[in-house]
């Protein structure tokens, strides 16, 4: 009798250790919750990323950014203005519909339509035509030769699923609507979501029938948002959580020297910079009546050279930050380091500047910040009021979680704020196209995110010549022209790149790609 | 008039017990190096113009980097930590006592009009006083912040941070008065000067605040001075939680809070130094609480 029940108690502790070893759960954290399961409700790379793991794209990125097969496993140029791509065969969504060539329209359709904040990275595309099922014809409007850079963050969604859903279109977070797409998620991609609470905790679990090749061994991956640094170190160090970024700059040496945990540090392809309202004739959140003082060029350039960007990356981000003059990153295609020379920190100068131009006595203005997005960006923000507060602006600043945040510029319901951006298709067109140039309703997507409405015609001219271009030289004189005359317009103030710093513990290895994405298809613990 | 003062019994437990004269010095302190930070403290920080980031995380003046100029220290943005919490103690008191006054209107009010009308009107106060005394008091506060903050922009919720915590904190509050007011009212109704008022045809409001209110008021005092303890408390912890006051105009809370991100990285005085002011603002104005109750009951003498 004792002896059976022993060996019963033996065999539960096996069974109980045997799951044990199985069940692989990642737990990770960031600062601030993905928004939306909705791939296209929102074009932050927070979002993209999470919803990467569910809903896939034509061609995705590898490893190392190059482009790889997605859900096309081929694509080739057949006309100046026309790409024919293969669709992988067999691949299901999530819910059992077979992938098709309908989905790739209605995903077009769906991410160039009403609500979508994806538009510029399909703007070119003037449509697709179905060939059968599973060939495609994307025709562009003018010869278009960074098509395959630019369509990998616009990923696929099921065209039953979203008609029987009723998400036809994605939530606009502009108006803060939500539909079934923003909760829920069919794609087919390697993971599925299996429990989504927005702002606690999203669940997701592998998809046993995804097409590709598993690198993962997770049977469950658990993301959690934790807002507080502290409380988000000190989850890491007591183990509560696998993984989790951006590690707070002052607690990198912490971390290191706990022998269980490490940081990934790395340079991060993502422009930090500010934003100025000059397109209204008054400003929204200003003292100043009648006229709206950023438009003048001198005020702008005021802006910039008040601002101690060495100060800041010293303290604020404690050397992990690279000052810039460029809204691009080195590693960005058509970077420039002729042009990546700062204007000089000059407060006596910017004075002189507000005094040319007619604030000798300064003005007030309101700014917009969030402070959960990127590596202390709030203090950044309360450093830049103190700098402009030497040159007699008085800013007004509103630092914000970014679910308030993002809606409220997005409306441009601002006149000064600050934001990061990463070019989604690590080519400067990118940023000319949806942050620099006038925003327009044709093509589709531009100055999308040019939230100040910053505008410049030889700027627009070139934009529109270097997404046809495809001499690489005659496409360099070009982005580098445009890129001067943006910086000498002062039409957004640059700051600087940040550095990735992703805290984990030993036994995790992932894939730290540039853009800061984190794919769990790369994630293995031991 | 000061002799007579000095003489009374209440001057008289205050001087024997040295306790309660250390507390009051110490209350005094805090109350006067909130009250004239403007002209004491070092620097202004609410002066953005003054701030120079060069100074961020200077440590306390004793140890190895340390700058006359910062007695204790500056904060991430380079603002003197002295300074900050002198300002912001003044943000602490003056939220803590005024949300005592408005919790001490609301309560009182409603406990006179329970105690003295009676009948349904005091069922249905006491009830609602009874259903909210089953809630944590931060809970309720905690649940006014929060829906204000949802309800309200950020922007204008900035303007009106104060207003807004006060009276979080003031409604989360008022039970214990109204319940005392509503006792101490429940025996002086059917005291003969209020019968007498009665008969001579005196309004109800009239009788209540004229006659009612000034005998049922001592036992309010007492607990108004302990409650400011714990108001500050209260306004500190929901600031902690990132819920009160905002960074731009740091409470002592705040403070912590701030200071606390850095506090394991080895920029420990940012939150140390307001953690300490709290504690000393907070025990010694509860030690003079104390002390007033004991000091006013006659069953104690």
């Amino acid at each position: 009798m004792k002896n059976r029940l022993l060996a019963g108690l033996a065999g539960v502790v096996l069974a109980v250790a045997l799951a044990g070893a199985q069940a692989k759960t990642f737990k990770y954290a960031d600062q601030g919750d993905a928004l939306s399961m909705d791939p296209m409700m929102l074009n932050e790379s927070l979002l993209l990323n999470f919803t990467g793991n569910m809903y896939e794209p034509l061609i995705e990125r590898g490893k190392k950014l190059e482009l790889a097969p997605g859900l096309a496993t081929d694509w080739k140029q057949t006309a100046p203005t026309v790409w024919r791509f293969t669709l992988r065969k067999g691949v299901k969504f999530h819910d059992g519909t077979p992938f098709t060539a309908d989905d790739v329209i209605f995903s077009y359709e769906r991410a160039k339509g009403e609500g979508s904040d994806i538009k510029s990275y399909v703007g070119a595309v003037k449509e697709i035509k179905k060939i059968d099922d599973h060939t495609i014809d994307i025709v562009t409007s003018t010869p278009f030769p960074i098509l395959p850079q630019v369509i990998t963050q616009w990923r696929m969604m099921s065209k039953a699923w979203c008609e029987k859903h009723n998400a036809v279109n994605p939530s606009d977070v502009r108006k803060g609507v939500e539909n079934y797409a923003s909760t829920h998620a069919n794609g087919t991609g390697p993971f599925m979501l299996k429990a989504r609470e927005p702002g606690v905790r999203t669940v997701l679990v592998p998809n046993p029938n995804w097409w590709g090749k598993k690198e993962h061994n997770l049977t469950e991956a658990i993301f959690t948002p934790i807002g507080n640094n502290a409380t988000r170190v000190a989850a890491l160090i007591s183990g509560e959580i696998d993984m989790m970024q951006p590690v707070p700059l002052q607690d990198v040496a912490r971390i290191n020297a706990n022998p269980k945990l490490k940081v990934l540090q790395g340079p991060e392809l993502r422009t930090i910079f500010l934003g100025m309202d000059q397109a209204r004739n008054e400003l929204l959140f200003s003292n100043v009546k009648g006229k709206n003082p950023l438009k003048d060029v001198r005020v702008r350039r005021a802006f910039y050279q008040a601002i101690d960007i060495v100060a800041i990356q010293k303290r604020i981000m404690r050397g992990a930050s690279t000052p810039t003059a460029l809204m691009v990153a080195p590693g960005i295609n058509g970077f420039d380091k002729s042009l990546n020379g700062r204007y000089p920190y000059d407060p006596k100068a910017a004075k002189k500047l507000l005094a040319d131009a007619g604030y000798a006595q300064g003005f007030e203005i309101g700014m917009n910040c969030p402070n959960d997005r990127y590596v202390n960006d709030a203090e950044i923000c309360q450093a830049v009021a103190a700098m402009l507060a030497k040159v007699s602006v008085k800013v007004n600043l509103t630092a914000e979680p970014k679910a308030t945040y993002f809606p409220k510029i997005l409306k441009r319901d601002t006149s000064f704020y600050l934001l990061g951006w990463t070019p989604g298709s690590y080519d400067s067109h990118n940023p000319l196209f949806a942050l620099m140039a006038t925003p327009a309703a044709e093509p589709k997507g531009q100055g999308q995110f040019n939230l100040g409405s910053y505008s410049n015609k030889r700027l627009d001219a070139l934009t529109a010549k270097i997404s046809s271009e495809t001499d690489p030289q005659k496409r360099q004189a070009m982005i580098s022209e445009a890129f001067k005359i943006h910086k000498e317009e002062f039409g957004h103030i640059p700051l600087h790149q940040q550095a990735l710093s992703w805290g984990m513990k030993k036994g995790v290895h992932l894939v730290q790609l540039a853009d800061n994405f984190n794919y769990l298809r790369w994630v293995t613990i031991e | 008039m000061l002799a007579r003062a000095w003489d009374s019994d209440l001057a008289y437990s205050f001087r024997r017990s040295p306790v309660t004269v250390v507390a009051a010095l110490l209350t005094l302190t805090c109350v006067a190096g909130a009250l004239f930070a403007p002209w004491l403290a070092p620097h202004n920080p609410f002066d953005l113009a003054s701030l120079d980031l060069n100074d961020a995380f200077t440590p306390p003046f004793w140890s190895e980097g340390g700058k006359a100029g910062f007695p204790l220290g500056t904060d991430d943005q380079g603002r003197d930590v002295l300074s900050t919490i002198m300002y912001g103690a003044r943000i602490s008191l003056g939220v803590g006592i005024a949300s005592v006054l408005f919790a001490m209107v609301l309560g009182v009010a409603l406990g006179l009009i329970a105690g003295y009308v009676g009948g349904r009107v005091d069922a249905l106060i006491m009830r609602v006083a009874d259903v909210q005394l089953s809630f944590p008091a931060i809970l309720i506060a905690l649940l006014i912040d929060g829906v204000a903050r949802v309800a309200l922009p950020a922007d204008v919720h900035a303007h009106i941070a104060i207003p807004v915590l006060i009276m979080a904190i003031g409604v989360s509050g008022w039970v214990q008065y109204a319940r005392t007011v509503r006792g101490s009212t429940l025996v002086e109704r059917h005291k003969e000067y209020v019968q007498a008022a009665r008969v001579i045809g005196r309004a109800r409001a009239a009788i209540m605040v004229h006659h009612v209110l000034p005998n049922v008021l001592g036992p309010v005092l007492v607990l108004a001075t302990i409650h400011i303890a714990t108001a500050i408390i209260t306004e500190a912890t929901l600031s902690f939680l990132g819920v009160g006051m905002p960074p731009t105009q740091p409470s002592l809370g705040t403070l912590i809070r701030i200071g606390n991100d850095f506090l394991f990285s080895g920029e420990w005085w940012i939150t140390i130094f307001p953690g300490i002011a709290l504690v000393v603002l907070v025990l010694s104005i509860n030690l003079l609480g104390d002390w007033l109750r004991d000091a006013l009951n006659p069953k104690l003498r």
